[in-house]
């Protein structure tokens, strides 16, 4: 039935979500970010929701309930807003599992998904972006080349989530120019991960380069075995998810800008009295919620089993230029105190940068 | 539950309207523009019909609009609204502001009438006259008076920018009850055209929606009967009568608003996209918006803002038929359908190079005539104004 509010089952998952957020990296984000690490403990306590393995089937070590996009994105909204390095992290899994589930055959499903429904995390990940100019990833410069029975993989991956711990990878690669996904086992000899990058945003999360030199698979580890899968739905997924973490951060911005303007009083009134200060927030205020509308939308297409290239294509873009905007906004509201570390506006306004240039960082 | 998938009745009555909106408003859009005021007789066809989903209700009937929760999905009133006003104005904005006997006037009827009012006054074409010359956006602000003398109210002001002013039949005056202080003071009323003291000073001549005759009244000593007090005199009428009642329907009509700016944008979108297509660019929602053509680049940002809007608009309306407070989501539709509205008619123009500069086509029409989305029924600061009021909890005398 359409309609615009939660169901109580939604606002249930939510608030659950939220207070987990709130306990574990509300207080900690900075130092998180600081340290450049996400301990481990955190990790463990957000993955034991079982949002990554909630549509595994029970059999596979999953909990066997529907997909369910909305509840993906109402998940990844509250991690977001939490932290995205933290968001990323604790559902990298779901990169490796979601695609198994959803497009694997009944063998990599058996073989490869047990392994990481556990009930302690356990890192599997998704290589996917690519590190040169006009990278995209719906034309992909890796290449999968037939020999014999298996596939030789080629080409450089960047910003792999977790890669140093993950056990397997999924690998996107062009096989005579057709997208698809390869599972890759991290001890692959034709496989190497590169040092650990520094990024803009998102210091917590450690991602690294992959090279893939004559990187030999089975074919039988080719996604969704010799019919390859439906690689452009998976991206679409992916770019839902995005949006929805964009919906996020952006969030988090606009509520700590908010109260900030409340308390902080120059010429003797709070500054949120000023037009110039309030508009900006009014602005903030609907943008956050037309990101969220946007990946909202998205996902209700998906659910119905729609064709979802043009709706997840334009939340994704509209998630990137607003979440921009917004923590862009946040900083100027702050003014210098945005402008320093100690407060968070300026972690959201460098992770919100990411949001349009990575692609499948998460996904529903 | 969450689900905007957009429901296949929905997009039934988007074709439907869609095509009478291709066929019937489209094609004498551009002629209207140019014979400014003067009345589209080709409209008369719809003189029976409530496009704007107002039908003149019976008094005391509640069922109006809520959507009874069998199961099956119905579509609310405001929701239904929103979505043929967006067809109507992908048709033609001014020609919808045009339709006979659905004028603001006639919404204000419709709502809060008595029996004998709606009998009197149901099938007439009603305006609404609330602006005046210095009262704009702080319409509590209106100095038109309001006496009674005997059986009768003795009316006495100017009101300007009033919609379907020569074409309509009554119009709806807020006025000042003399010696009641503040704005409950503040009434309307049901003038007659032809009533000795109300006359139609000028029409005025505009950037854009020109086909809309947009008017000023002046009432001097104009003497209407008692009983035409809109809503009549009664206690259980409290709810909906006074300021604040009047102000209430804005979250109603400003979804209503922000509907009219995706409909012109997204002419003005299909328009571009359909000389994309002719020109061999190839639309692809698929290509990293990086490495994809800057003028590509723009026309998706504009597809992406045109759905904001959409769903910012629906969520208003939908929140008004499930009966949920909805002043600050009705605000935010409007402020950022009426921004942005804005924008993209102006980039399409900008886009479209000489195709959008001349009068051959209608893409410049677009610009002209979506300014006024960002204005009428509260311009865009207005908006903003309620929207921070609302999140901040601040009160109009701390955040002026």
């Amino acid at each position: 039935m359409f309609g615009f509010s939660m169901s109580k089952e939604q606002k249930m998952v939510s608030r659950e979500v939220s207070k987990l957020v709130k306990g574990l990296v509300s207080d900690s984000a900075h130092e998180m970010d600081e340290n450049g690490e996400i301990p481990g403990d955190v990790i463990q306590k957000a993955w034991e929701l079982g949002a990554s393995v909630s549509s595994v089937p029970e059999e596979f070590g999953g909990h066997g309930m529907e997909d369910s996009p909305i509840e993906s994105i109402i998940v990844l909204e509250e991690l977001a807003y939490g932290d995205m390095a933290f968001a990323v992290a604790a559902t990298s899994p779901s990169l490796f599992i979601n695609p198994i589930r959803t497009m694997g055959t009944e063998d990599q499903k058996k073989k490869y998904l047990p392994l990481y429904c556990k009930e302690t995390f356990n890192a599997a990940t998704l290589a996917l972006n690519e590190p040169h100019f006009g990278a995209d990833v719906m034309s992909l410069k890796t290449t999968a080349a037939r020999n014999g029975k298996s596939y030789v993989i080629n080409g450089s991956k960047c910003f792999v989530p977790l890669a140093d711990q993950a056990g397997h990878m999924l690998v996107a690669a062009s096989v005579d120019g057709e997208n698809n996904l390869f599972i890759v086992a991290r001890d692959n000899p034709g496989l190497t991960i590169g040092e650990r990058e520094k990024n803009l945003g998102c210091y917590a999360l450690p991602t690294f380069e992959v090279e893939l030199k004559d990187c030999s698979v089975d074919e039988n580890d080719r996604l969704g075995g010799s019919e390859g899968c439906d690689y452009t739905l998976f991206i679409q997924k992916t770019r839902v998810a995005m949006a929805a973490m964009a919906a996020g951060i952006a969030r988090a911005s606009y509520e700590f800008a908010k109260e900030y303007a409340k308390g902080r009083v120059q010429f003797g009134e709070p500054i949120v009295n000023r037009q110039s200060v309030a508009f900006m927030l009014a602005e903030m205020a609907y943008e956050v919620d037309s990101i969220r509308l946007m990946a909202q939308k998205a996902a209700s297409e998906l659910a119905a089993g729609k064709d979802v290239s043009r709706s997840s294509y334009l939340a994704k873009m509209y998630a990137g230029e607003m979440a921009m905007k917004v923590t862009d906004f946040g900083v100027q509201i702050m003014g210098g105190h945005g402008y320093i570390r100690e407060y968070p506006v300026e972690r959201y306004y460098r992770n919100a940068r990411g949001i349009s240039i990575l692609e499948g960082m998460a996904i529903v | 539950m969450i689900n905007i998938d957009t429901p296949e009745k929905i997009d039934k009555m988007k074709n439907g309207l869609n095509n009478l909106a291709k066929g019937m408003l489209r094609p004498i859009a551009r002629k209207y523009d140019e014979a400014e005021h003067e009345y589209p007789q080709e409209l008369e066809v719809f003189r029976s019909m409530s496009v704007m989903g107002k039908k003149p209700k019976k008094n005391g009937d509640e069922s109006k609009a809520k959507p009874v929760d069998d199961g099956e999905f119905k579509v609310g009133q405001n929701l239904g609204t929103v979505v043929s006003v967006e067809e109507m104005c992908w048709g033609d904005a001014a020609l919808l502001l045009s339709l006979p006997n659905a004028g603001l006037g006639n919404a204000a009827i419709a709502a809060v009438a008595t029996e004998e009012q709606l009998e009197r006054f149901g099938s007439k074409w009603a305006s609404m006259a609330i602006t005046e010359p210095s009262s704009g956006s702080d319409s509590g602000s209106i100095q038109a008076s309001a006496e009674l003398d005997g059986e009768e109210w003795v009316l006495n002001g100017e009101k300007i920018f009033v919609t379907c002013a020569d074409r309509c039949d009554v119009a709806v005056v807020w006025a000042r009850v003399k010696g009641v202080e503040g704005s409950s003071a503040i009434k309307s009323f049901i003038v007659e055209k032809g009533t000795p003291g109300f006359k139609l000073e000028h029409l005025e001549h505009k950037l854009g929606i020109r086909a809309s005759d947009t008017g000023t009244f002046v009432l001097n000593n104009c003497r209407i009967p008692k009983t035409n007090l809109l809503g009549g005199d009664s206690e259980k009428k409290k709810k909906t009568e006074g300021f604040k009642g009047v102000m209430k329907t804005f979250d109603n009509t400003r979804p209503m608003v922000a509907a009219m700016a995706v409909g012109v944008a997204r002419a003005a979108i299909d328009f571009t996209r359909e000389k994309m297509e002719e020109a061999g660019i190839k639309i692809d929602y698929s290509a990293n918006p990086n490495n994809v053509s800057s003028v590509l680049k723009e026309f998706y940002m504009m597809e992406a803002n045109l759905e904001a809007m959409r769903l910012l608009t629906w969520r208003a309306a939908w929140m008004a038929d499930n009966e949920e407070e909805n002043t600050l989501e009705a605000s935010m539709s409007k402020a950022k359908a009426g921004r942005y509205g804005t924008l993209i008619t102006q980039k399409c123009c900008e886009l479209l190079g000489p195709m959008g500069y001349s009068r051959k086509y209608l893409a410049e029409k677009w610009m002209r005539d979506s300014k006024i989305m960002d204005i009428f029924e509260g311009t865009g600061q207005i908006q903003h104004l309620i929207i921070a009021r609302n999140i901040l909890k601040l009160t109009r005398n701390e955040l002026k």
